[in-house]
């Protein structure tokens, strides 16, 4: 009976994973669970650092990339930065802002020059600089920041 | 925003004649034959112009111009041959975009010989994803013999971008970036990686690595898999595998002050191979792990800085941080007049130096039509300064590969 029991609720739990929705699985604009799943897509050691108005998730993962995930009081990720030697997975780290950060890099005529990345809509800054073996970038939604916090902290 | 060119130009601006192009090639053809270019006027290499090698068997000649799109601004062309391994079965590609920032030879050329595919563990063709900022590079690992100048690097692994037999992965897809895989994606037919690096990704991406970073796939018909690859089968810097002068490349170029519609120079192969190739009085810069150094900029360090000349501007902070007003309709910097600038480089091993520069607005640059390469053209970037173009004009740059021995020690390092 109690094997039976364990057994069902592995499934459960099993079916509770493969049916949270892949969005959830993500940093921005998520709440401060999603660094724990963006912890287990990368495999990734967490450090958690309190700062004035907000804690900082760092993530380190086996790439070698830091992230680092910026969360408000109130639990929402408000912010995300990573520094590594090749490009993140930006479909994770920006979840819901992922198709806009899409569009504008096909809308930009950004191509055919080596540039630093620089998107600035209304409700999403995302920039990377960088080359191969070395990018650092930001992503931020401007109206969530912290009163009197500079967009530059977020790094 | 972000648009690096002038959108206003079309290529019929770029003839010729029209730029009196034709007599100023006469004039540049009887001063290489006279085997030095003496470069007058003062540039970023300060008070002495620089000097541009332009004979011997180990000189390119390097083109900045408006590219095979005719609207590019500060890319470095030079012309390659790529060969069947070990035939006289050949291309030549012209305008190929010479970048220190990377390594390894990308074609997105449509190529007219068949070069043999590089096959995986698996028995199955092998494909690459690597991201550059201003898109990724998909496409097949091919096996060539690159000729430029009197150098060859044989059976060397490229990446052929124009061949489009294998979908995008997921995994390359979710980066966000676009692909760079056409000749009007990349305003290039090609990229040159010449930089610091032997392979593109190196030990991360080699069997045995706990940090794969998944850039090489094997493709089965039932799709791409992210695989490992060994460092003699990774895109590798054609330079390292020279028979000789492979320890790094020099790039030369005039001073450019204000607009010029073409620039000519050189890319140098070897450092102090060759009586045209010593590091004279250059400091040498090393570079940490990532290929980067330092630069201070009105009291702050910056330590992700670096040398590219793929980059086509200075790129830094931003304009809170620089105090230079944006652009309203680029993403590059437009000051109501230009900006005289220092900054001091400091490479890992302690050497530093100051870099005078300036930022001009670049719509005023622009606006002229016809020019391409803009010696004061910058924009913003993030905590770091990217050096582009702009520093390797009026300066020779010394860009030595990591693990070569040089006469000023062992790369990676530069040196300027």
């Amino acid at each position: 009976m109690n094997r039976i029991l364990h057994a069902y609720a592995a499934t459960a739990l099993l079916a509770l994973i493969l049916a949270v929705p892949s969005r959830m699985m993500a940093a921005l604009g998520g709440n401060a669970a999603s660094v724990q799943a963006d912890q287990i897509q990368l495999q990734a050691s967490l450090r958690t650092v309190a700062a004035e108005g907000y804690t900082v998730h760092e993530l380190h993962a086996a790439t070698g990339m830091v992230i680092r995930e910026f969360v408000s009081p109130s639990g929402v990720v408000f912010g995300v930065a990573f520094d590594g030697p090749w490009f993140p997975d930006m479909h994770q780290l920006l979840s819901s802002h992922f198709e806009q950060f899409q569009q504008a890099m096909a809308q930009s005529s950004n191509r055919g020059g080596r540039r630093p990345i620089e998107v600035t809509l209304p409700g999403l800054v995302v920039r990377v600089a960088g080359h191969p073996r070395h990018y650092a970038g930001q992503a931020y939604v401007p109206d969530m920041l912290p009163q009197g916090m500079k967009a530059e902290e977020i790094r | 925003m972000n648009d690096v060119r002038p959108s206003d130009l079309r290529l019929s601006d770029l003839r010729l004649s029209d730029l009196g192009l034709s007599n100023l090639r006469g004039w540049y053809a009887l001063m290489v034959a006279t085997g030095l270019v003496l470069v007058t006027g003062c540039g970023g290499g300060g008070s002495k112009p620089n000097v541009i090698t332009t004979s011997g068997p180990n000189v390119a000649a390097i083109s900045v111009n408006r590219g095979p799109t005719g609207n590019d601004v500060n890319e470095a062309f030079v012309s390659v041959t790529i060969c069947v391994p070990n035939t006289s079965t050949c291309q030549t590609i012209p305008d190929v975009i010479v970048d220190t920032g990377s390594a390894g030879l990308r074609l997105t050329a449509p190529l007219t010989i068949s070069l043999p595919q590089q096959m995986g563990s698996n028995s199955h063709p092998v494909a690459e994803c690597l991201p550059f900022l201003s898109g990724f590079s998909w496409g097949p690992v091919q096996t060539a013999d690159i000729k430029i100048a009197s150098e060859t690097a044989s059976a060397v692994p490229v990446q052929v971008m124009s061949d489009a037999a294998f979908p995008v992965p997921g995994a390359c897809s979710n980066m966000g970036l676009q692909p760079i895989d056409t000749v009007a994606a990349l305003g290039a037919n090609g990229l040159l990686g010449v930089g610091l690096a032997n392979q593109d990704c190196g030990p991360a991406c080699a069997p045995g690595t706990t940090s794969n970073p998944n850039l090489y796939y094997e493709c089965p018909t039932t799709g791409c898999v992210a695989t490992t690859e060994a460092l003699a089968q990774q895109v590798a810097n054609p330079v390292a595998t020279f028979a000789s002068d492979n320890n790094g490349v020099v790039i030369e170029l005039p001073a450019v002050n204000g607009g010029e519609a073409t620039v000519n120079g050189s890319l140098v192969f070897g450092i102090g191979t060759q009586s045209n190739n010593s590091l004279g009085s250059a400091k040498v810069y090393t570079v940490d792990e990532f290929g980067n150094f330092t630069t201070t900029f009105k009291g702050q360090t910056y330590s992700s800085s670096f040398l590219d000349s793929g980059s086509n501007g200075f790129f830094f902070l931003n304009s809170n941080t620089s105090g230079i007003s944006d652009c309203t309709d680029s993403g590059f910097y437009c000051p109501q007049s230009p900006q005289s600038l220092s900054a001091t480089n400091q490479g890992a091993n302690g050497a530093s130096g100051s870099i005078k520069f300036s930022i001009a607005n670049a719509d005023s640059l622009f606006s002229s039509g016809n020019d391409s390469a803009f010696g004061d053209l910058g924009g913003p970037g993030l905590n770091s300064f990217d050096w582009g173009l702009p520093f390797f004009y009026g300066r020779n740059v010394f860009t030595v590969i990591e693990g070569k021995s040089t006469p000023g020690g062992t790369g990676p390092f530069w040196a300027y």
